[in-house]
């Protein structure tokens, strides 16, 4: 698009971009950033645990933990301790293979995101020109993760949580993947760092409100978290997938989850509010910022709101997010063909409104009546 | 599902999560910061003045767990010497009705709760472990004493 | 083609995930569909109607303490209602406008654990439920101050209260007023018009009024469906014709009525502290009644709204030291008569809702 065109070609680079294979030697390269990457994954849950724990406890008028450590920035390690001293039971009817396997594949896709996630113009493991789809991807293997520590623990209320957390994710991958696609309209390139650089002067946000509304909502509903909790532990009667799970292996299931609400909120940050740009403070530490910032507003929403049932969550996703996300797409797709030169100026308010008028016209034409069912 | 108000509701319910995130928390962390308990309060604990008691057992009467156990003897002068006075404070209830009916203010409720033991059999109270000079009262129904001890910590004084 | 179904029960376990004590339900389950539930109650049961029986009449008063034990001003007052109507004895002034300032403050504490764990059951985490006990702490730091316990009070006794008021009362319950009615306002900001409530509760777990008055339902539960019947406006006890308040009426008899009912009538309940502490008179405190009192033979019914609804003690007296026999209306117990008519139908998740809005207390109804 030309308007970002002139953004690339014309905007001053704060630092020399990194070189793909950056101490020279294409080993050292992997070597380098796996361990730097498996660092950043495991600090970052811990991190995030805190601010979690933390910022609950203050929205609802307490303190969070503040005993262990200064300030409380040890619990998740004492935690962890505990859970490790604790008994591996395995139940006699399960499938002893796939209920072993089931909390890696679970996990094991969190790490691997961030190998196409920049933290630097260039500082990635692989520059891969699919990046968003190897991305979404991942998300998707997970969910073959949680079915089958379902199907895989010969509890029937285990599996009916799994089945009912693979029709949620399932169902909110179209406006995800949807909202996305938008944001490649804008970028003409898949990779993660062409999109961060091609929001150089304006970021991504502001040009596509719609967009972030659409990704934090159905980002929120995969992750399964609040308001769209039923799958997880705190279900009001069956306890979700997770119930015949116990020490290391609950462990893996436990940071599975915040590392997957690590995971959308650094892609919020990445693909929405700029990435690893910002004035005065180093790249990376912009990046942190920034993914802090999102899952802060995910903690936020997690303590104010009750939760939905399982038939309004699937309505949700097929009958109100799914019809703005094709009429966002089609409007996109209009400027994009007819105003190639506008300025982002003028693109800006033309989406904001665009947006008003979908949230108001979606909200008045949507209706779930489905109540009592006559037995 | 009806968005009747245009997720405007959920907006309200954020900015109020927001405000009080802002507001001063309430906790008080035990062992570092400590309230101060009521001038009446009814604790777990008793405080029986030998002067003061005839040996008459309304307490005894009135208590409707039957907990207090009087044992008396004739004494000299015509009065009674009240030889055991125990109470059971693993039954007690703390209903303070002992001590509305004392008629002579002999016996009165603790001012003191960390008061755990290890034993079931330590928290029988005989008379010599209440007496006034190891325990300090508290007010209830006592209203002279209550004027002798602290105010009590509002939640309301509390700023925020 | 049909898929072919087969219909499992499911034993919702006295141990609840959410915090109305041991009840237990056996639903019968069609997948999703709720098709039968059979309550199981009774996990609680203390003997307290026989051990009514063994204490001296003033001695009851504690025992009626642990009936509903989130309430327990208003257990007493209608105790001590019954054993005064029984005996004929009249109570000073200043003590009949102490036991309505501590009903009302009673009445607001309770409406506030209640819709706290009613909005905990719709899967809010815990905010809502602590800012209520929040507020709920500044009146039971007024109860502290008064009897000297914050939760089973023994406060009421038969002939009037237990003892005065302290100076520093009056003052703090001055400043606690305007606090209360500032966050009462600020929570329903938080919840009244919040989408995903109104779609929980909306039009879920209906109560037609007919059938309501047919099982005898009082209180919230009552004044939901439409009926407005409140035993402090249709047979006055104690004071309570002397001051001004309303009584909020739901229309249709779902789970968000009788959440506004509640929150309204904690409003009413402000309305009524605040006339009451405008007039409170000087005066002794405790007619001149012995601790064992032995009333004359004959037997009353004393009862008055609480917060649950309406609760009666039907007393019985042959002259001697202690009742010949108690028996307590336990209004949650006479609420639930209705559990499985409006539960079957729904979903699964809609059966903890339509549980949490009954907010009931097992102490009550098993005794």
């Amino acid at each position: 698009m030309a308007i970002l065109d002139a953004g690339i070609a014309g905007a001053v680079r704060q630092m020399e971009a990194v070189p793909p294979d950056w101490p020279g030697n294409p080993w050292w390269h992997w070597l380098v950033f796996t361990v730097a990457i498996i660092v950043f994954v495991l600090v970052m849950v811990i991190i995030v645990i805190y601010v979690e724990r933390r910022a609950i406890g203050w929205f609802a008028a307490r303190l969070g933990p503040n005993r262990t450590g200064p300030f409380g920035v040890l619990q998740a390690i004492a935690d962890a301790i505990k859970v490790l001293l604790k008994e591996n039971i395995t139940p006699a009817s399960a499938d002893k293979i796939v209920y072993w396997l089931a909390p890696a594949v679970v996990f094991a896709p969190v790490i691997m995101t961030f190998a196409v996630v920049p933290f630097q113009d260039g500082a990635l493991l692989a520059d891969l020109n699919v990046g968003l789809i190897f991305v979404v991807a991942l998300g998707s293997i997970s969910t073959i993760g949680v079915f089958m520590a379902g199907w895989s623990s010969g509890n029937k209320y285990s599996m009916l949580g799994a089945m009912r957390m693979v029709a949620a994710v399932v169902s909110y991958e179209i406006p995800v993947i949807l909202a996305l696609a938008g944001v490649v309209m804008l970028t003409g390139s898949l990779s993660l760092n062409d999109i961060v650089i091609a929001q150089e002067r304006v970021p991504f946000i502001v040009l596509q409100p719609l967009g972030f509304l659409l990704l934090f909502i159905g980002g929120c509903a995969e992750i399964n978290r609040s308001p769209f909790d039923l799958m997880e532990a705190d279900s009001e009667l069956t306890a979700g997938f997770h119930t015949e799970y116990s020490g290391m292996k609950f462990a893996m299931f436990y940071l599975g989850e915040y590392g997957e609400a690590l995971v959308m909120s650094t892609l919020i940050a990445t693909v929405f509010l700029g990435g690893w740009q910002g004035p005065v403070l180093p790249p990376w530490l912009w990046l942190i910022v920034k993914i802090i910032a999102v899952f802060f507003v995910m903690v936020w929403t997690r303590s104010t709101l009750p939760r939905v049932r399982i038939d309004q969550l699937m309505a949700l996703a097929w009958k109100f997010l799914f019809p703005l996300a094709l009429v966002n797409l089609f409007v996109l797709a209009l400027e994009t063909l007819a105003w190639p030169e506008a300025l982002p100026l003028y693109i800006i308010p033309v989406n904001l409104a665009v947006t008003g008028v979908l949230i108001l016209l979606g909200s008045r034409l949507y209706k779930l009546g489905w109540g009592r069912v006559e037995v | 599902m009806r968005f009747e108000h245009y997720g405007l509701g959920i907006g309200k319910g954020l900015t109020v999560t927001l405000r009080n995130f802002l507001r001063r928390r309430i906790t008080t962390q035990y062992p570092e910061q400590r309230l101060v308990v009521s001038r009446r309060t009814r604790g777990n604990e008793f405080v029986w003045d030998r002067e003061k008691c005839t040996g008459c057992a309304t307490c005894a009467k009135t208590c409707p767990q039957g907990v207090i156990h009087v044992t008396t003897s004739p004494g000299e002068e015509n009065c009674y010497y009240v030889e055991e006075f125990e109470i059971d404070t693993g039954y007690c209830i703390s209903c303070g009705l002992c001590v509305e009916a004392c008629p002579y203010n002999a016996l009165t409720f603790g001012y003191d709760f960390e008061l755990a033991k290890y034993r079931r059999g330590e928290l029988v109270l005989s008379k010599e472990d209440m007496s006034p000079d190891k325990r300090r009262s508290s007010g209830y129904f006592r209203p002279d004493i209550a004027a002798t001890l602290p105010e009590q910590t509002l939640l309301i004084k509390r700023k925020e | 083609m049909e898929l072919r179904t087969e219909p499992f029960v499911l034993n919702i376990g006295p141990v609840h995930p959410s915090t109305h004590g041991v009840f237990r339900m056996r639903a019968t389950l069609d997948g999703e569909v709720v098709l039968d539930l059979e309550p199981v109650f009774g996990y609680l049961h203390r003997g307290v109607e026989k051990l009514a029986e063994e204490r001296t009449w003033s001695g009851v008063i504690p025992l009626t303490d642990r009936l509903d034990y989130v309430a327990s001003m208003t257990n007493n007052l209608a105790y001590v209602l019954a054993v005064e109507k029984l005996a004929g004895i009249a109570i000073p002034e200043r003590a009949e406008y102490l036991r309505v300032i501590m009903s009302e403050l009673q009445r607001i504490a309770a409406h506030l654990v209640s819709v706290g764990s009613f909005l905990n059951d719709c899967g809010a985490y815990f905010t809502p439920f602590l800012y209520m006990y929040r507020e709920r702490e500044n009146i039971v730091d007024l109860f502290d101050m008064v009897c000297g316990q914050r939760l089973l009070y023994n406060y009421m006794r038969i002939g009037g209260v237990s003892q005065d008021v302290p100076e520093e009362f009056v003052p703090a319950l001055r400043l606690i007023i305007p606090r209360l009615r500032s966050r009462i306002e600020e929570y329903e900001w938080l919840l009244k018009e919040n989408e995903i409530l109104l779609a929980r509760t909306k039009g879920v777990g209906i109560l037609p009024r007919e059938l309501a008055v047919n099982i005898g339902a009082s209180g919230p539960v009552l004044r939901g469906s439409g009926v407005k019947w409140d035993i402090r406006k249709a047979d006055p006890y104690s004071i309570y014709d002397r001051f001004e308040f309303d009584i909020p009426t739901g229309e249709v008899g779902d789970c968000y009525d009788r959440y506004r009912v509640r929150a309204e009538e904690m409003k009413q309940s402000l309305r009524i502290v605040a006339q009451a502490v405008e007039q409170l008179p000087e005066g002794p405190v405790r007619a001149d009644v012995p601790h064992l009192i032995r009333p004359p033979v004959g037997e009353a019914y004393g009862h008055i709204e609480a917060p649950t609804g309406e609760v009666g003690f039907y007393v019985v007296s042959d002259g001697s030291i202690a009742p010949y026999r108690c028996h307590i209306r336990a209004p949650s117990l006479m609420n639930l008569t209705a559990l499985k008519d409006m539960m079957v139908g729904w979903k699964m998740q809609d059966l903890i809702v339509i549980f949490g809005s009954f907010a009931i207390t097992m102490g009550e109804v098993d005794r």
